[in-house]
């Protein structure tokens, strides 16, 4: 049973910065953006959060210029792909090959420092139930926060009146135009947020899941949610689901290994990546599904008056 | 009050002016950021750009990297002028290079004058052979090429690791993770003698001149551009679709399977981990800066080659962190897409019209 509980309870932990990021692409695809650059912005955020925190001592101050880091990046996205009709692909790669670069530069003086992360804290009663207590509810600060924003996002999208505003302006930019709703206005809102979770996601990575910052540390995390979100039919309940099933492929290596399956440890590291091939592929099954399910005018610019 | 308004026809200027005005731009950054963090900006300026190519060593240096940039990048000018958006240089690269090595480690001498051939064709093979798994993907299961291409590079890379931890590890190597080195039989001939500079550079600039001839004068380059600028209008046509995706693409993984293969067999000679900085993710950057164009991307990989000398200049001479190449490649991206917007889009000052009156409804885009 213990080995369980650490199975579950790891896969939550490796789960929480790809829901965090995924759930703030989604809202921005909804919109009609596609943000390739959701790897640049973590990266970026985990090296923030992670010099605000060593420098303030601050895990919160850590946390907040993370998320500020994420939507800053994201506007120079916006600014290009948003207002000037750049082509979203091009701007996306673009986002994350200066991120990445920018991050390396940035955080070069603070590779190998440590901080204190953040500490699991056990909910009570909760905490005490059979197998999923300990693995659901004896965990850090960000893993509760982010099933809030997850709650949110689903709440959001389903039943406000900006949620339906922000699914129009996906669905068909010029009919919403046309009902009088700022198109472009939505979209960088919908993009700011995207930045905001990315940069989040980011500072999971190195205050909480692994308390230091190394180049390149998000390790492909941040495509593997783009990935997601098309797994998840742009639902948020799905995106529940598929983050923690990507959680659990992410650590399936160490638990075989745990379990004394002998196979060179290179090969076993690539089976997140294998996985998310293998998600893309039985989506592909259902082809149709997956275009209904796809905001319509999703990588498409939008400009008023043409 | 500015506004951005679309230009009646694309500005043919701005689409070559743009890359210089992207790179201006990036060295007044560079010029502020190295004042910021205290250093002597011109100093810093003259060691990244100038200094690595003032004597005949360094420009055979330069023209080391500009090879394998090249070459990747003419791969993926044939992808990406269809708009298939193969990220994936940097895996078939690396690919190319496992393949090139396990070749060259298990023929050893034996075999003479035709184990270089069959080094060099091992690595474009396995370039192609990494490459048709996101072909196959995209033409017969839909899926995106852009997270299939990325995902291959991860495993890509992971295999390359477990090469050399594994199967072509040196027995003799004190455990380091590294192949054997290679028997000169399977090494690239010296283009200059003295210097590290070998043929792969002729390569890179055959797959350039092979690009030209393919967009300027023959058929399947029609087609390819076609599909890329409208793609319900080469269905009309009659152009398959999926045969110029898995020409593309197989074309984009024999190029950079090449690159991965004059890398080893080159400067290296041997499988190393490190074997690639991020060529294949570099090469993006350069088919963009390039134009999608022969000569265009020749002088782009010359100039992103020297971000890779120039970072290293800078460590070695400045103290400063080896990311500074990284740095610049992404900023150089990011100011290039802002110039090239106003290839179709230009600002407009207009006076704001008194009250009362409304605006004119004129083919003015938004207000910024």
């Amino acid at each position: 049973m213990d080995l369980l509980t650490n199975i579950l309870a790891a896969t939550v932990v490796a789960g929480t910065p790809l829901l965090l990021v995924a759930l703030g692409e989604l809202i921005c695809e909804r919109s009609g953006v596609l943000n390739l650059g959701q790897e640049g912005m973590m990266l970026m955020g985990a090296v923030a959060g992670f010099i605000a925190t060593l420098s303030t001592g601050s895990l919160a101050a850590g946390v907040v210029v993370a998320m500020l880091t994420g939507l800053a990046m994201s506007m120079l996205f916006a600014v290009m792909a948003v207002t000037l009709s750049a082509n979203q692909y091009a701007a996306g790669l673009a986002l994350t090959i200066f991120g990445t670069g920018l991050s390396a530069f940035v955080g070069a003086g603070f590779v190998g420092q440590s901080i204190e992360g953040f500490e699991k804290i056990a909910i009570p009663l909760l905490s005490d139930l059979p197998v999923l207590g300990r693995a659901l509810f004896t965990q850090d600060l960000l893993v509760y926060f982010s099933w809030l924003v997850f709650a949110g996002v689903a709440l959001f999208l389903r039943f406000s009146r900006g949620g339906l505003v922000l699914r129009a302006v996906g669905e068909s930019p010029g009919a919403a135009n046309a009902n009088g709703l700022r198109v472009l206005t939505v979209r960088y809102l919908a993009v700011a947020f995207g930045g905001a979770m990315a940069g989040l996601a980011g500072a999971y990575l190195s205050l909480a899941y692994t308390p230091m910052w190394t180049e390149n540390m998000t390790s492909g995390r941040g495509w593997i949610a783009l990935a997601l979100v098309v797994f998840a039919s742009w639902r948020p309940g799905r995106l529940l689901l598929g983050a923690y099933l990507f959680g659990a492929a992410s650590i399936l290596h160490l638990v075989l290994q745990g379990l004394g399956w002998r196979s060179p440890t290179e090969l076993l590291a690539m089976l997140p990546y294998v996985v998310t091939i293998l998600m893309l592929i039985l989506l592909s099954f259902d082809p149709v599904r997956t275009r209904l399910n796809t905001p319509l005018s999703l990588g498409q610019p939008y400009r008023p008056g043409h | 009050m500015l506004q951005l308004e679309r230009r009646p026809e694309a500005s043919t200027t701005l689409r070559w002016l743009s890359p210089l005005l992207a790179l201006a731009l990036t060295v007044a950054t560079g010029f502020l950021l190295f004042l910021g963090m205290g250093k002597d900006p011109i100093q810093a300026l003259t060691f990244f750009f100038i200094t690595p190519i003032s004597d005949l060593t360094g420009l055979a240096e330069l023209g080391l990297k500009t090879a394998p940039l090249l070459l990747c990048a003419a791969g993926l000018t044939v992808c990406f002028r269809a708009r298939i958006w193969n990220i994936g240089a940097e895996g078939h690269f690396l690919i190319g290079a496992v393949a090139a090595s396990a070749v060259a480690v298990s023929v050893g001498d034996a075999g003479g004058f035709l184990v270089l051939p069959a080094v060099l064709l091992a690595g474009i093979a396995g370039g192609m052979a990494w490459a048709s798994i996101a072909a196959f993907l995209k033409t017969h299961l839909n899926c995106n090429e852009i997270l299939t291409t990325i995902m291959l590079n991860y495993i890509a890379l992971n295999l390359l690791l477990y090469a050399v931890h594994g199967p072509l590890k040196d027995p003799y190597g004190f455990g380091f993770p590294q192949s054997v080195m290679f028997a000169d039989a399977a090494l690239l001939p010296a283009l200059i003698n003295g210097t590290r500079l070998h043929i792969g550079l002729a390569f890179g600039l055959l797959a350039a001149v092979a690009v030209w001839v393919l967009f300027a004068r023959s058929f399947i380059g029609y087609q390819l551009n076609v599909v890329g600028e409208d793609h319900r209008a080469a269905a009309f046509a009659g152009f398959s679709a999926r045969r110029l995706t898995w020409f593309a693409l197989l074309v984009g993984g024999a190029t950079a399977g090449l690159a991965g293969a004059a890398e080893v067999t080159g400067p290296i000679g041997q499988l190393v981990p490190q074997v690639s900085p991020g060529y294949g993710y570099t090469a993006i950057i350069v088919v963009f800066l390039g134009r999608m164009h022969a000569l265009g991307i020749i002088a782009a990989s010359a100039l992103l080659a020297l971000t890779f000398i120039g970072g290293e200049m800078l460590q070695i001479a400045m103290n400063m962190p080896k990311a500074v190449t990284a740095m610049f490649q992404g900023m150089l991206l990011f100011y290039l897409l802002t110039c090239d917007a106003f290839i179709h889009y230009r600002i407009r000052f207009r006076r704001p019209l008194p009250a009362g009156l409304s605006q004119p409804a004129a083919p003015a885009g938004q207000e910024l």
